[in-house]
């Protein structure tokens, strides 16, 4: 009984004491019922976060009116036009590999978003799909079944994959089902890695990989890969386009169905969907086999354009990669993960340009501070200490020895004009500076949750410029690695500001 | 009535949660359109004697029937096929969904074309629910999740609903409606076992009750000779 005076204060404000307006509008609508657990402003949630005034909130209105397949038909046919805006073999490559990680990102978002079953093989079915594809359209058998029919195989055999690795797993959850899968991860690397030597006999060409893999043909009209001029043909572009779009619509339609509700559900409290009496084991093992069917999908896509499948294309990095994009845009959300999807692809390749990726790094830095701070003195203070702090340093240090200052960066613009009279950018660089001043940067960005008020304005001056300081020196100079500590990087900022990801939905406590 | 098969009937139960005994021969019988209260302090064994009716734990000997019929190897699903329903502690509504998909939830089971027949029977059960439906569970007061929950249940159309603990965490006044709507259901013909720590208000309304003590029966009865009984009243009603 002492759990009424608890809940008590959780009830203040909802009408346990008579509430005369309450109480006669209650009357009004529904006679019978009493004005229990009656609460006008829990009542009143949905109406005022809709009303929204002005001329925005009037766009606002009108935009939610349009239904998904609207947004989803323009935003395939916007992607289509991609090639008309750029005539580069690269720009047109890249927004295909884009389309892959969508596709990739949706199939997650099913185990991971609707299902919620952290599953850590996920890139192995796409490979799975992808050494399907190969192995039964390529000279390697000489198999070569027909595209039309074998799209939908490899689906298939990757929705059995699915099923299969699941039925093992079906009992875990959390991290025992994440260790279950990162072992069966482990296991395709090293079966297709091995798979030139399954005793005595060649089944994949280990490290070698698949070559000649078939391209796609409809009905005897096959599409190469490259134009005449030896450029990444479109066609592959607009055929994963399709391909997004059906299976966006299938995945969107079984969402809506009883099935989704049921995955929402298992998610929110497994127990208690258990009494209601759902199948839990059979809806884990269905959202593993769909999103395993989704990304075996896509690796028949990937396989047919690169006309190539190596182990090597499946590693690691890839399952990072794609967690990050479901992440960072919201995991249950299908616009959500496919946002994240693009901005994560789009990221990966800008950064490959130390140019581009420098004035992203300054720039992002600048729009976190404004964020952080908005105009302000503190503000000012941040950036004009860091602007001297820096120009003084570099001076002295250019005093001392020219060789310290010398080694400007590449010629890639006018910030690396700025730039190389600010930071210090030595020639050659002391073997111990990288490792001392990376963790010394990422000991003071810790230090900075440490302290508070003027503290922290003071830490933060020299922790920007020391933070310049390691991106000139130490990241542009492995962009490779630089790629995935941005990625880090920012996963860390997301969780931090949005922990739902940027469209996810906010999880709903019961009180 | 007595010669009639009973609804649900437990006989030398023995529950273990690995070396702990935790339910010791335990015998129970819930018939047609009764409503029983099971009573008990902490650890007493209430949970367990439910988790055991619908088998979400199996007990080391004894058998669970539901209507004359050994379940005590079915699982989970089959049983509530069968026409058995719980309303959960704590409610454990589907937060981020809506009333409506809740109440779904709760009929997974049926067919759909049953569906709207009732979702029909439980809003006019509870016609704020009817108002509530769009709105997610989440966001609902305390008295009006109690009503999701038990609608949710409902929605199966079952024969014998369970209730764990309907009071936890509940204004008094929340309480005493939740134990009218109780009233109400079993009105209608459901047969209803109660679990609760708060026993005047639960014997108030029942036919008979149980009470629980470290995993044994220790009394049994009808609800009026109960609620007179000294040691009940020494233990559970403070006087």
């Amino acid at each position: 009984m002492s759990g009424f005076d608890h809940d008590d204060r959780h009830q203040q404000g909802s009408p346990s004491e008579p509430q005369p307006g309450a109480r006669k509008a209650s009357e009004a609508e529904a006679p019978t019922s009493p004005a229990v657990g009656r609460d006008e402003w829990v009542a009143r949630h949905g109406e005022r976060r809709a009303r929204r005034g002005g001329v925005l909130g009037t766009l606002e209105e009108r935009l939610a009116v349009v239904p998904w397949w609207v947004w989803l038909t323009l935003f395939v046919a916007a992607a289509c036009t991609v090639p008309l805006f750029s005539e580069s073999g690269y720009v047109r490559r890249v927004a295909f590999d884009t389309v892959v990680f969508m596709l990739l990102a949706l199939g997650l978002n099913v185990v991971v978003g609707w299902g919620g079953l952290l599953d850590l093989g996920y890139v192995a079915f796409f490979g799975i799909g992808a050494y399907a594809y190969a192995l039964l359209a390529s000279d390697k058998y000489d198999i070569h079944v027909p595209t039309i029919a074998l799209i939908p195989l490899v689906a298939l055999i990757g929705g059995i994959a699915g099923w299969l690795v699941g039925l093992p797993s079906r009992r875990l959850t959390g991290d025992y089902l994440a260790i279950v899968t990162l072992f069966f991860f482990q296991v395709f690397l090293t079966a297709t890695n091995n798979g030139d030597d399954v005793f005595g006999r060649n089944l994949t060409n280990g490290p070698n990989g698949i070559l000649d893999v078939d391209v796609f043909s409809f009905f005897g009209w096959s599409l190469p890969r490259v134009t005449s001029t030896g450029q990444f043909s479109v066609r592959y572009l607009y055929v994963a386009l399709a391909i997004f779009g059906l299976v966006y619509v299938a995945l969107r339609l079984l969402n809506d169905s009883r099935t989704g509700r049921a995955w929402r559900s298992l998610r929110e409290d497994a127990l208690a969907a258990e009494v209601m009496g759902m199948p839990v084991n059979t809806l884990k093992l269905m959202a593993f086999a769909f999103g395993a069917s989704v990304a075996a999908l896509t690796g028949s896509v990937a396989a047919a354009l690169n006309g190539s499948v190596f182990p090597q294309n499946f590693e690691f990095p890839l399952l990072i990669t794609v967690y990050t994009m479901v992440i960072l845009g919201g995991a249950g959300s299908q616009v959500g993960v496919v946002l994240g999807a693009i901005i994560v692809s789009v990221l990966l390749e800008v950064l490959r340009e130390p140019g581009d990726a420098r004035g992203l790094f300054y720039l992002v830095i600048l729009l976190a501070l404004v964020g952080v701070f908005r105009p302000s003195l503190r503000l000012a203070i941040v950036l004009g200490g860091t602007a001297v702090l820096g120009f003084v340093a570099h001076l002295v240090a250019g005093r001392v020895d020219d060789a310290w200052t010398a080694g400007v960066a590449e010629d890639s613009g006018r910030i690396a004009g700025w730039v190389s009279d600010w930071v210090i950018v030595p020639t050659q660089l002391a073997g111990w500076v990288p490792a001392v001043s990376y963790v010394t940067l990422i000991a003071l960005a810790l230090g900075l949750t440490l302290v508070e008020g003027w503290r922290r304005v003071a830490l933060l001056i020299p922790t920007l410029y020391l933070a310049a300081f390691v991106w000139e020196n130490v990241l542009l100079d492995a962009p490779e690695s630089t790629r995935y500590v941005v990625l880090g990087g920012l996963l860390v900022a997301m969780m931090i500001a949005r922990p739902q990801g940027l469209l996810g939905e906010k999880r709903v406590e019961i009180v | 009535m007595d010669e009639t098969t009973p609804l649900l009937q437990l006989e030398g139960i023995n529950t273990y949660y690995g070396q702990i005994h935790i339910l010791q021969d335990s015998n129970m019988v819930i018939r047609e359109g009764e409503l029983v209260c099971l009573l008990g302090g902490n650890a007493s064994g209430k949970s367990t004697t439910l988790k055991t009716i619908l088998g979400i734990v199996r007990p080391r000997t004894g058998t669970v029937s539901l209507n004359g019929e050994d379940v005590t190897r079915v699982p989970t699903a089959h049983r509530i096929k069968r026409g058995m329903a719980i309303v959960p502690e704590n409610r454990r509504l589907f937060g981020p969904m809506t009333v409506r998909e809740n109440l779904e939830m709760g009929a997974y089971l049926r067919p759909k074309a049953d569906l709207r027949e009732e979702f029909d029977r439980v809003y006019e059960l509870f016609p704020l629910l009817y108002e509530r439906r769009s709105q997610l569970a989440g966001t609902l007061s305390g008295g009006e999740q109690q009503m999701v929950a038990m609608g949710r249940a409902l929605m199966s159309k079952p024969k014998l609903l369970l209730m764990d603990e309907p009071s936890m965490g509940l204004a008094p006044v929340l309480v005493e409606r939740s134990f009218e709507i109780i009233k109400q259901v079993n009105d209608a013909g459901v047969a209803m076992l109660v679990v609760e720590q708060n026993a005047n208000v639960s014997l108030s309304i029942a036919d008979r009750g149980y009470v629980l003590s470290t995993g044994r029966i220790v009394l049994e009865g009808r609800a009026e000779d109960l609620l007179e009984n000294e040691d009940l009243r020494k233990a559970y009603l403070g006087r």
